[in-house]
């Protein structure tokens, strides 16, 4: 590593953008892994066309209408429809026929974006004859995000890859099923959205808000910090009920955590542990 | 801290990438190599056999990269598919799903850019045979952090663009055959 010397400015003007904005918003990600921030943060200042992180900071903390723009850039996600269709699989395959042996479920999708897994959960526990007891929470900490995911409408030019992946999920019905399509966009059927909850929630400040049985959060926790990481790793074990399921991205995995003695490996490949009876 | 190396290899590859690598990897002394951070791109959808393929031939540890993994002497780590693999100031590795840059997921020039933050003067940082110009603007940041920046001789590689636009963005950069690269890394030591 380089010798610990003077801090760069741009380092500077970025930790206290981060201040700012925890301390007028209440939006945290200084425990964010630094890495993305920072590319993120240099393109949301070229993009928006500040000559500086402190410009780009000014004006934030005066017109609350930045906001949002700023937000756009540093919780963007990118995901597709049953993304890995391999993980879709294994949820199919080896954690459904224990769900249901439940008689009510609850299932969260942590960061969910503009709900693109969400959606894929939903269909795949309807195929598995799951979705009438199950009830789906959708959270994230962006506001546009989430009403992306509430309106459920994606460009079509996408489809081709959700369709392909869905097969490949082992998806007993056809994606073309649950969408209709108009003027270049799928919009999914509203059907899909009955038993989902969607709410503003973050992995940083808030806390347990209810007892589930499979909780999907995969990419997310990459964005942040190693304590922060713990954090939301100890989220999610005190809100799984015993023996629930936890199920992660494909590069991401419990082994550097303080709470992983509290879960076992489940699929191993597939990044699902399971929370530990005691 | 002590344990954390203080220089780092990054590689930067695209078309001929196996061919050229392989001249490469096989070549590091085990132990004492500096940590070597690869991308090679690779399609989204397959699982990666590079870490799987390098491991078999070299004395070094080969890995693909998984999150927050600590970075390590002797061990080379492979940006998996699908994510662009970036290099943290507090000696660990980050993956992260942000879009494609340069229609490339993993980028060489996000890779670069993290590198040359977290390692400065020590970091050295390769272009190898490619098709594209991913890189170029990954090794200029480089060559601003005051780090090493190595390209592979545009004629005798298998993909000329890539080298050529590192070349053209960064002139002052060491022009080298795979066999003087390869000699190049065996003497760099981690700390």
């Amino acid at each position: 590593m380089e010798m610990p010397g003077p801090e760069k400015v741009e380092d500077i003007e970025i930790r206290l953008l981060l201040e700012a904005l925890y301390h007028q918003y209440h939006y945290d990600f200084r425990n964010y892994a630094m890495a993305s921030v920072k590319r993120r943060l240099k393109q949301a200042r070229e993009q928006l066309g500040f000559s500086t992180i402190s410009a780009l900071q000014e004006k934030v903390l005066h017109d609350p209408s930045m906001l949002p723009r700023l937000l756009g850039f540093l919780t963007v996600q990118v995901s597709e429809m049953f993304r890995d269709p391999s993980y879709f699989k294994a949820i199919r395959e080896q954690v459904i026929p224990h769900l249901g042996t439940y008689p009510s479920l609850k299932v969260w999708v942590a960061g969910c974006s503009a709900g693109e897994e969400l959606y894929s959960l939903v269909i795949l526990f309807r195929e598995e004859g799951l979705e009438e007891r199950t009830l789906f929470y959708a959270t994230d900490i962006n506001q546009d995000a989430l009403r992306m995911a509430e309106a459920g409408i994606y460009s079509l030019d996408r489809i081709q890859q959700f369709t392909e992946n869905h097969r490949r999920s082992g998806g007993k019905s056809s994606l073309s099923d649950y969408y209709t399509a108009a003027y270049g966009h799928a919009s999914f059927d509203k059907s899909l959205r009955q038993r989902v909850v969607f709410s503003d929630h973050s992995l940083v400040t808030d806390a347990v808000f209810a007892e589930m049985h499979l909780i999907s959060c995969r990419n997310v926790m990459i964005y942040f910090d190693r304590p922060l990481q713990d954090r939301a790793i100890g989220l999610f074990k005190e809100s799984l009920t015993r023996k629930g399921f936890l199920g992660l991205g494909a590069k991401e995995n419990l082994r550097f955590s303080a709470h992983s003695s509290a879960f076992n490996d489940f699929v191993r490949e597939e990044k699902i542990y399971q929370r530990c009876a005691t | 801290m002590s344990d954390v190396p203080e220089k780092a290899v990054v590689i930067g590859a695209s078309a001929g990438a196996l061919e050229a690598l392989s001249v490469i990897l096989p070549q590091l002394p085990a132990d004492v190599t500096p940590p070597v951070m690869i991308v090679v791109h690779v399609p989204p959808d397959k699982r990666s056999v590079l870490s799987e393929l390098f491991q078999a031939k070299c004395r070094v540890a080969v890995l693909e990269a998984e999150d927050k993994e600590p970075i390590r002497s002797g061990t080379v780590y492979f940006a998996p598919p699908d994510y662009h693999l970036l290099v943290e100031t507090n000696g660990l590795l980050s993956l992260s799903s942000d879009e494609p840059v340069l229609f490339s997921r993993p980028s060489i020039d996000v890779l670069f850019e993290s590198a040359a933050d977290a390692y400065g003067a020590g970091l050295t940082a390769v272009v190898l045979s490619g098709a594209n110009q991913d890189g170029a603007q990954g090794l200029a940041s480089v060559v601003e952090a005051g780090g090493t920046a190595i390209v592979q001789d545009p004629d005798t590689a298998f993909a000329s663009a890539m080298p050529q636009a590192a070349v053209a963005m960064c002139p002052t950069a060491l022009i080298m055959s795979l066999e003087e690269i390869a000699t190049y890394l065996q003497k760099a030591r981690s700390a």
